[in-house]
């Protein structure tokens, strides 16, 4: 049967802002960049990790109408699409002073919970991520 | 129009998140209107339209879900977790504990069971709703 996840999906409204925010600011790099002219595939993996690669997805046509990727991008901006990554980390507490002098925007500071020291943090277009440092 | 709608939806979602992040502090309206960037008196009505229920309704709940959490996880005293999230008075917090649980701050902390999944998610699953 399946032996593991190799691809995750996330909405985002802009492919070239979110490359500057998840590759600039997060420090993730670019695994696949192709323009396949039906749509742009463009992937991103923590670094030496190739073997799980988040898709940052642009919801338009044709695969889907514009008024409901209209809708898609209302439910991305109200933080309502379940667009949601957990990351794990050596060092919360560091990656977060790290993150924030780059201008990230965090909803939530580190802090100490029974499974590890996590937090949490929204992308530009309202999806959802958060880094634990494991007990 | 649309663009307008999803900046307008940023913008509360991010007044959303400072409620999520600050709720012990006191947070009013104009405080909650400057973090959206808009006018105080389109900040209630516009929120309300994008999440369904007000500001002050949303941080009630989060004020309550996070004493909910802290009477689960921890034994620090009920008049310290009162204040610890943002409650100005133990007769307020009992009070408004009980309007929207149904049960005291000491009969829930003898009834409930932690919840070991992460926080994001208790945060926004475990907010009493209704």
């Amino acid at each position: 049967m399946f032996n593991a996840i190799t691809h995750s999906q996330i909405y985002v409204l802009d492919q070239d802002e979110a490359l500057d925010f998840y590759v600039g600011k997060l420090g993730l790099e670019v695994n696949a960049d192709v323009d396949l002219g039906f749509m742009r595939w463009l992937t991103v993996n923590v670094p030496g990790h190739p073997d799980r690669q988040i898709l940052l997805e642009k919801p338009g046509p044709p695969a889907l109408s514009e008024e409901t990727a209209q809708q898609v991008r209302e439910l991305v901006t109200k933080g309502a699409t379940g667009g949601s990554l957990i990351f794990s980390t050596d060092d919360c507490r560091k990656t977060y002073e790290t993150l924030l002098g780059r201008g990230v925007e965090f909803t939530e500071e580190p802090t100490e919970r029974p499974y590890g020291i996590d937090c949490g943090l929204r992308d530009p277009f309202g999806n959802n991520i958060r880094f634990t440092q494991p007990v | 129009m649309s663009r307008a709608a999803e900046d307008t939806n940023r913008r509360m979602l991010r007044a959303r998140d400072a409620m999520d992040r600050a709720y012990a502090q006191p947070l009013d309206v104009p405080a909650l209107a400057r973090i959206a960037h808009v006018s105080q008196a389109h900040f209630t009505r516009t929120f309300r339209a994008t999440f369904g229920e007000t500001p002050h309704r949303y941080l009630q709940r989060r004020r309550v879900e996070r004493a909910m959490f802290l009477l689960r996880e921890t034994d620090r005293a009920v008049t310290d977790i009162c204040f610890a999230v943002g409650f100005g008075s133990p007769g307020t917090f009992s009070r408004t504990f009980r309007d929207i649980v149904g049960r005291s701050p000491r009969t829930y902390r003898r009834e409930a069971t932690p919840a070991n999944v992460p926080t994001c998610f208790t945060m926004a699953w475990m907010r009493p709703a209704g």
